[in-house]
């Protein structure tokens, strides 16, 4: 496929390794202070695991999974908002396939389909409108989920639904945002990063200018990376020449999908149809300010929230729950006292046991962290 | 949800609505390309290029250039290290 295959090229990720041992060994890193780099996207996490990434590096470098799976930093009681609008008689409740098993306190969405709620995985919000269109004696909430990846399309397909005159389609919108999420990390007490790997498909929507206070006042490099072998290994490459060389930067690996100035009509959509939210709570993070969006009063007809009595309470992640240390980087997935035993990708406890770009479910996925003397 | 996938735009089907057809490795899919059309890539234009899809949405047309010279730093990577190897193990003596 376009732009897959050749990036996932055997021989230049050798060159690549070659030259990330070489920097590593002259950056002569003490064993028990590794350079920790945080991929901040779910999609990085996901590549890390499938191609085995981590166990290619040499020691001093460490890689921690961060907070950007849309679904693994959904709290308890927004699945249990979800629950109680497709419960709602003659609502037909559509959503992407991930946030189906996500655990609420009482149910998960697949849960509730079972139970008799009608339930509708779609692939995208513009099938969830088709939904509505061709069911027009019904209420159809989609689940705007995601952060400013799929933000447009859901204001897009909300922007459509007005153009049309469509009344049965709302959302429930629960996008979140990157950078504030970045700057609570980077003011955690426990911050130990000595740079990230950017998330490349945010990064294709708002560009690379919002990252900037990152390199100034936190004095941590970053680079932008796609999401094949050859681009994760290449950004840590980057990300090293950096620290060689003394430089703090925001440096764009994923050149051929990111624009410096992001993606200006998707921008647009977003801003006419949502406004910041005070605060959001994330699942394991708790309450970060500004960190999430709700629609503007212009669309409140399109606005689930307002619509349909949405319970919007507040319940604490389970206690045997490391998800939150695991998302800041202060324990690996395996040193979760519940991973593996009270929480498995069949029964998840925690919401990073569940997608797919979630760290636990990635390490139970692929065989938990290889012996690094193992790999030549 | 996330990562996307790449597709070519092989027709325009709703000018009004920005829906064109895209071809993903051989299926068919309505896409909306609201967010590939500007100033410098009218409607029409976007017919041949390939575009990173997600949720249904071409959010990004992938440069062929910006891959091209990705791809050209990582292999002369090699080249100047096979250089190097071969400086290092010449029998020059």
């Amino acid at each position: 496929m376009k732009y897959l295959d050749e990036f996932r090229d055997s021989a230049k990720a050798g060159f690549l390794l070659k030259e990330i041992e070489g920097l590593t060994a002259a950056l002569s890193i003490p064993d028990d202070r590794p350079l920790h780099f945080m991929e901040v996207c779910g999609g990085h996490t996901h590549s890390i695991f499938r191609y085995g990434v981590e166990g290619m590096l040499p020691r001093g470098i460490e890689l921690v999974h961060g907070p950007g799976c849309p679904v693994c930093v959904l709290p308890i009681g927004r699945v249990d908002d979800c629950v109680a609008i497709a419960e709602q008689p003659g609502v037909i409740f559509a959503t992407f396939g991930d946030a189906m098993r996500v655990p609420g306190s009482r149910k998960s969405l697949l849960q509730a389909k079972a139970d008799g709620a009608d339930v509708r995985m779609v692939y995208s919000p513009m099938d969830a409108l088709k939904v509505a269109r061709t069911n027009p004696d019904r209420e159809i909430v989609f689940f705007g989920l995601g952060f400013e990846t799929t933000m447009p399309s859901t204001a897009l397909t909300i922007l459509q639904a007005e153009a049309d005159g469509v009344e049965n389609f709302s959302v429930f919108c629960n996008h979140i945002t990157i950078v504030p999420t970045i700057k609570a990390i980077l003011d955690s007490p426990d911050l130990r990063l000595d740079g990230f790997i950017g998330p490349g498909h945010v990064s294709m929507v708002i560009g690379t200018a919002p990252y900037e206070f990152i390199a100034r006042y936190y004095r941590k490099p970053m680079v932008i990376a796609g999401f094949e072998p050859l681009d994760i290994l290449q950004s840590i490459w980057m990300l090293l020449r950096q620290i060689k060389e003394g430089r703090v930067e925001i440096e764009n690996q994923y050149a051929r999908v990111v624009q410096e100035a992001g993606n200006a009509p998707a921008l647009r959509a977003v801003s006419q149809v949502y406004e910041l939210r005070e605060f959001c709570e994330w699942r394991g993070l708790g309450s970060i300010d500004h960190s999430g969006v709700r629609l503007r009063d212009a669309y409140a007809r399109f606005d689930a929230e307002r619509k349909f009595a949405v319970p919007n309470m507040k319940i604490a992640d389970p206690e045997a729950c490391q998800c939150g240390e695991v998302l800041r980087g202060v324990i690996k997935p395996v040193q979760c006292k519940a991973f593996g035993a009270a929480c498995t990708p069949e029964s998840p406890l925690g919401a990073l046991m569940v997608s797919s770009e979630g760290a636990c479910a990635a390490y139970y996925q692929y065989g938990r962290l290889k012996q690094r003397e193992a790999i030549p | 949800m996330c990562l996307g996938i790449p597709g070519r735009i092989i027709k325009i089907d709703d000018a009004g609505k920005m829906l064109a057809t895209a071809d993903v490795s051989g299926v068919r899919r309505q896409v909306n390309i609201a967010c590939i059309v500007d100033a410098e890539h009218p409607l029409e234009s976007c017919v041949g290029d390939w575009v990173l899809i997600h949720v249904g949405f071409a959010m990004s047309r992938i440069d062929e250039a910006e891959a091209a010279e990705t791809l050209r730093i990582l292999t002369e990577l090699g080249e100047a290290q096979q250089e190097l190897d071969a400086m290092r193990n010449s029998a020059a003596e």
